[in-house]
């Protein structure tokens, strides 16, 4: 069954492969500076290394699709989002496969009566525009600079072109390996838990955890999906918006390389904070329209005649197009599996404002004379619940989200063997394993009671004040919280997940 | 990535090669001419048999670069330019070698008075010549040096023409000549002047294929 289901997964997978390695390798391979059979072989290298190895992370996080809570609605959620993905493929358009996911979501979040957290929608459209319009702008400059410095460094044509293809293999290599890194969590995240697969030596050489195996499988399947189908996407890319010089495409590749690493890295905002240097303020960037920004941005500097701005306005379509797409087929497709194949898209939530929450909520400074009213009610429909609340409540908008959060019930039971199994133990500080310990055995039933218990035992547990410099503190720690409620949820009954 | 570095410096000497077998093929027709003037017959074959050497050699580089650029498939944007460019030039050595081997074939009876205006014809047409296989390796390696070149074939063509047109004129005042006599020297003397007339069309390709490089 777990197989049935890693499939739209793999199919997820092979789109993202054979869309987006147009963004790492399309300006090659549309100016001929490498064959398409070159470039797909070291975007397939680098994207499965990139997966296996360069997560990081990403064993512990789900990816996005972490917020469908049941399997078949992940199922669903991931083929939408593959199949809208594939369709804009068939179009040569290049899109953000990240996009297609959350509209996907979206469309699970409207299906099943969740909390869509509009942010996203905010920045998915600002990413359509902030995105491009900064790669365009580091395009230029770098073509400025480039093009003034060749034409007085005296090089040998062939000596130019040379250092420009080893470029585009470089920034290409890297960019096929930051796609494996980034996305694997997306494509194969949701299936960890579920992972059939045990750990295993290669060759004595090294040893491959459950998940890396199934990561390697995502790897692959991104590779096979840049092998089969991405050479469409690479020459609208590389050729069609755009008559690009090779140079341009090296240009193209290391704006769209500077844009995603400056505005979009943490780690660097961290270094910076850390050093007391000013930080780059972080925005919500895409590869695939940082390198259609880029491309734009190298045909305005030559007087903007070469753009072919049909192909823009589809490209730009493309864009507009894939989230809504892929929420309206993960509604429709969501319908037919819940109802046709009798399969539960999502887990049953259930909400209670019991008196221990808020008990809670008051020493969390959230009090209102009129939550008390529901004591004894289960709510199923949190959108429900949050109508409520605005209307008898004088909470605000955040406010109310929080009492939402902390009304959820998530069954938790602190088993024993679970520490010594599952657990991963490097992960957690000493203080914050030591708190852990003394949780064993108990149960929960809301989240936020263990988080109580943990940060009662150690400091470990507790976020820091929200700066700009705790930022990657507080997320790493959010990261944790979240795996302990995935780990320790107490699984419902098996006889509800059985076909 | 090493056979990337290997070909390119292979093929980067190549070229220089190509340029210089060009260049050295033209003086030699012009040693050439100097000793058939001179009747200093042996050497005249010497230099026959050189130029012969050097238009094949010519050649063969020529292809071998053609096949190595399109094997690599290195230059994608400038290749085509760049085959043009070896092409017209290989017409200047053609025409140089071609026009030698008249002068030993036909052996044209030339007057001493019109020696010292076949030398200077021969002369112009050769630093058109030169001027233009120092055009291309500009493009290959410091395009903002080509116009310079460039001026200098255009130049030294119009003064080709110029010396040929004078050359001619002479010829056929002559009295002493019969007409045949004069037709004959009229189409060495339009020979010599095409070398810088195959000079030029390859400056005329090289002015496009620069604003091409500079965009």
């Amino acid at each position: 069954m777990t197989f049935l289901f890693l499939s739209s997964g793999l199919f997820l997978g092979w789109s993202l492969g054979a869309n987006d390695a147009a963004n790492v390798f399309g300006t090659a391979v549309g100016t001929k500076m490498l064959r398409f059979k070159t470039a797909a072989l070291i975007a397939g290298v680098f994207v499965i290394i990139g997966a296996v190895w360069g997560g990081g992370g990403t064993t512990h996080t789900l990816g996005k699709l972490g917020a469908v809570n049941a399997l078949a609605g992940s199922f669903t959620v991931a083929l939408a989002a593959a199949f809208t993905v594939f369709w804009m493929t068939r179009l040569r358009l290049p899109v953000s496969t990240s996009q297609a996911i959350v509209g996907a979501i979206i469309g699970w979040n409207l299906f099943t009566s969740s909390i869509t957290d509009y942010n996203s929608l905010i920045t998915i459209v600002s990413t359509w525009i902030i995105c491009p319009v900064l790669a365009a702008i580091f395009a230029m400059l770098l073509y400025t600079l480039v093009r003034f410095y060749l034409n007085r460094s005296r090089q040998h044509i062939l000596r130019i072109d040379m250092r420009t293809r080893i470029g585009l293999i470089l920034v290409g290599a890297f960019g096929a390996y930051s796609l494996g890194a980034n996305n694997i969590a997306n494509v194969m995240g949701v299936f960890v838990p579920a992972s059939p697969f045990k750990e295993m030596s290669v060759l004595g050489l090294f040893t491959l955890s459950g998940s890396q195996i199934l990561f390697l499988i995502g790897g692959f399947a991104i590779a096979v999906g840049i092998f089969t189908y991405s050479h469409k996407v690479m020459e609208t890319v590389g050729g069609s918006l755009l008559r690009l010089s090779p140079m341009a495409a090296l240009v193209v590749v290391l704006s769209e390389a500077l844009v995603l690493f400056l505005f979009s890295s943490e780690a660097l905002e961290q270094w910076l904070l850390n050093h007391g240097l000013p930080a780059i303020p972080l925005v919500p960037v895409s590869s695939s329209q940082a390198v259609v920004g880029a491309v734009i941005g190298i045909g305005l500097l030559k007087g903007g005649r070469g753009i072919r701005y049909r192909v823009l306005s589809e490209i730009a379509a493309g864009w507009a197009s894939t989230p809504l797409v892929a929420g309206i087929i993960t509604f429709v497709a969501l319908f037919f599996v819940q109802n046709v194949f009798d399969q539960k898209i999502s887990e049953r939530t259930e909400y209670r404002l019991s008196e221990p929450v808020i008990t809670y909520l008051q020493s969390q400074g959230i009090t209102d004379e009129n939550l008390g009213n529901w004591t004894e009610r289960t709510f199923i429909n949190p959108l429900r619940l949050q109508s409520r609340l605005r209307k008898t409540t004088q909470l605000d908008a955040a406010q109310i989200h929080k009492v939402i959060e902390s009304a959820r019930i998530t069954p938790l039971y602190m088993a024993a063997g679970i520490f010594e199994k599952d657990l991963d133990k490097e992960w957690f500080t000493s203080a914050q394993w030591q708190a852990l310990q003394m949780t064993i055995a108990k149960t929960y039933t809301y989240e936020w009671q263990l988080f109580e218990d943990l940060q009662a035992q150690s400091a470990d547990w507790k976020f820091k004040e929200d700066t700009r410099l705790n930022k990657s503190y507080n997320k790493e720690l959010r990261e944790k919280r979240d795996y302990l409620v995935m780990i320790f949820r107490v699984k419902p009954a098996p006889d509800e997940d059985e076909m | 990535m090493a056979i990337l570095f290997r070909t390119t410096k292979a093929l980067e000497a190549q070229i220089d090669d190509y340029l210089d077998t060009i260049s050295r093929g033209v003086l030699i027709f012009k040693e050439g001419v100097k000793n058939y003037l001179e009747n200093a017959r042996p050497r005249f074959e010497d230099h026959l048999n050189s130029i012969d050497h050097y238009e094949s050699k010519a050649d063969d580089l020529r292809i071998s670069i053609e096949s190595n650029l399109y094997s690599h498939s290195l230059i994608p944007e400038h290749r085509g330019d760049v085959m043009g460019l070896l092409e017209s030039m290989d017409d200047v050595i053609d025409q140089s070698k071609e026009t030698l081997h008249q002068f030993s074939v036909e052996e044209p009876l030339i007057p001493e008075a019109l020696h010292k205006e076949y030398l200077e014809l021969t002369d112009v047409a050769i630093k058109a010549a030169d001027e233009v296989v120092m055009a291309a390796r500009a493009f290959f390696r410091d395009v903002n040096q080509v116009k310079d070149h460039l001026h200098k074939v255009l130049f030294y063509e119009k003064e080709a023409d110029q010396t040929g047109d004078h050359l001619k004129r002479h010829i056929f005042k002559m009295e002493s000549l019969d007409l045949s006599q004069k037709i004959h020297l009229r189409y060495f003397a339009l020979n010599i002047d095409h070398i810088a007339d195959k000079a030029k069309d390859v400056a005329d390709r090289l002015a496009i294929y620069t604003i091409k490089r500079t965009l």
